[in-house]
């Protein structure tokens, strides 16, 4: 029986050490191609220039244009994200608690929204558009990308929200708090961690994604100076060079690669160390 | 002042149509200390959160009946919440200090009721860490964050911002449980000292500790009061056959 049980122990074990390790495998390996096929590309001028004459066919230049706007557009779609989405978070779970109907089917309606491909945000955010006789331009994009992770947002903060204890909330119900005290006085800093994670998370996704702004940002190379003006975006940048004939713009198009993965990276360590930091107050 | 503090009358609470708790009567002396007995799950707990009304954040509760305090209807829906809240002062089974400092926790409830004054909170707070003997051992970080604190300084922590909003009374659920010998000795010493000014009502699950505080015992079985009265009647003297029981088994 004993010797039974750890047959079972250890072939659990070794399932499930192998099954991370592969999984760190696969992600080294993606990395390792994506910077031997671009680090050549890669040079100081690819991320302080924007591009020159000529540069889809191998001329002068880099992708200033298409870090910055990735950058605006990734920035102000979190900001306004998270507008919306802290307090509509904070609503499910302090005011609509007793209401578990709605709030089942609230939370089964935003899976299902952050579930939806981001092609069909594109083709939304450019009906949208059209709509109130917007051009392709950085509002749209910021636009389009809100509406994308939203749903992200919110159901990250929700999520962080539900693991609030029962018994920190009756403490702070019993010392005469209101409802809008529990929200922005317990709720908020004892989930803090967590929302910082949610809202790098959604940058993450924000920065990340093609398909959204393709038809609603536009592309261009130049630096965006108001909303109205299309911006460039990483995933494009990448996309366009890699459709290239010219084996020199497709390496652009790895070490373009190489720069969206390692902002990436970088936010998920932000991430990782802001959450850490403000951990100190929360209460298990 | 004396007399009664609390009256309850035909207080029911059902959860889907099953009793949580039956027909309760009763009344509460003032400053006085009220140990609450029984067999886990018989509704204890329940009769607490009424008194305050955090009854209220649950799904599916009904309640019925009244709850008189000071002559005045708690379960009544247009009373202000925060003001009968902060009648009372909540002491749980397990310590939640608030996610903030150690300051923060007591000066909490004193800004709520709209102390903005720097030093007279400061005043308060350090009044309230005093009372429960905590000052010593935080005096020096009170910005530090409450979470850090023992258990038993937690404990002590969260009766300090009890106490901070001035209560009439103070409810303990099982304040104890979680603490160890001393720092249990240390919150019932804390109640002996409180009970000149406060009127108490206490959970527990350790006969020593009901003997050793209570002016008024009352015996909850299945949601029911089945036996009350003074210490020396219930612990020596028990009538019915489940307290009995439960006391033979208890000691
Ligand atoms: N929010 C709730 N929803 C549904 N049922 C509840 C709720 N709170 C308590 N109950 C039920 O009411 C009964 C009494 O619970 P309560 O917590 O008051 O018991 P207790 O006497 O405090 O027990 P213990 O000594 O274990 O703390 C239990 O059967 C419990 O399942
Ligand atoms: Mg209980």
């Amino acid at each position: 029986m004993l010797r039974r049980k750890q047959i079972e122990e250890g072939v659990f074990k070794t399932l499930a050490a192998l099954a991370t390790y592969l999984i760190i495998a696969v992600l080294l390996f993606l990395i390792v191609v994506i910077f031997k096929q671009g680090y050549r590309a890669l040079d100081w001028d690819m991320i302080t220039k924007v591009p020159q004459g000529g540069y889809y066919f191998g001329g002068e230049g880099g992708i200033l244009n298409a870090i910055i706007g990735s950058f605006y557009l990734a920035l102000g779609a979190t900001g306004l994200a998270f507008i919306i989405g802290l307090p509509v978070a904070l609503f499910m779970n302090v005011f609509l608690i007793r209401h578990r109907f709605w709030l089942n089917r609230i939370r089964f309606f935003l899976d299902v929204l952050w579930g939806v491909p981001s092609i069909v945000y594109g083709a939304f955010g450019f009906t949208l558009m059209l709509f109130l006789g917007l051009r392709a331009s950085l509002l749209a994009g910021i636009l389009t990308v809100t509406l994308l992770i939203v749903p992200i947002m919110i159901r990250s903060i929700d999520e962080v929200l539900r693991t609030v204890p029962k018994g920190l909330l009756e403490s702070a119900y019993a010392l005469g708090s209101t409802r809008t005290e529990i929200a922005f006085k317990v709720f908020f800093r004892q989930a803090l961690p967590g929302i910082v994670t949610a809202i790098l998370l959604s940058f993450g996704r924000g920065i990340g994604d093609a398909a959204s702004v393709l038809f609603t940002a536009g592309y261009t190379d130049y630096i965006p100076t108001s909303l109205s003006q299309p911006a460039a975006t990483l995933p494009l940048a990448i996309f366009f060079q890699l459709s290239s004939p010219i084996p020199a713009v497709q390496e652009r198009a790895y070490a373009s690669a190489v720069v969206l993965t390692l902002f990436i990276l970088i936010i998920s360590l932000l991430a990782r160390l802001l959450s850490s930091k403000y951990k100190e107050h929360t209460i298990k | 002042m004396s007399g009664s503090i609390i009256r309850i009358q035909n207080l029911n609470v059902s959860h889907k149509g099953i009793p949580i708790l039956k027909d309760i009567n009763l009344t509460i002396s003032r400053n006085k200390v009220t140990v609450i007995l029984g067999p886990s799950g018989c509704g204890k707990t329940t009769l607490l959160k009424c008194m305050n009304r955090l009854i209220d954040i649950y799904n599916g509760l009904d309640i019925s009946g009244q709850i008189h305090l000071d002559g005045e209807e708690i379960l009544n829906r247009k009373n202000d919440l925060t003001r009968i809240r902060q009648k009372m002062g909540l002491l749980s089974q397990r310590p939640y200090p608030l996610p903030m400092s150690i300051f923060d926790n007591v000066a909490y409830g004193l800004k709520i009721q709209g102390v903005r004054n720097r030093t007279e909170l400061a005043d308060r707070v350090e009044y309230y860490l005093k009372q429960v003997n905590l000052w010593p051992e935080v005096v020096d970080r009170l910005k530090s964050p409450a979470s850090r604190l023992s258990i038993g300084q937690q404990q002590r922590l969260c009766l300090a911002r009890g106490l901070a909003v001035e209560p009439e009374i103070i409810l303990a659920d099982e304040p104890t449980s979680a603490l160890d010998p001393l720092s249990s000795t240390c919150i019932e010493e804390q109640f002996m000292k409180l009970k000149e000014q406060y009127t108490i009502l206490i959970v527990t699950h350790i006969m020593r500790q009901a003997r050793r505080l209570a002016d008024h015992v009352i015996f909850i079985y299945l949601g029911e009061i089945i036996e009350q009265g003074p210490p020396a009647e219930i612990f020596d003297n028990p009538q019915h056959p489940t307290t009995k029981e439960y006391l033979r088994v208890g000691h």
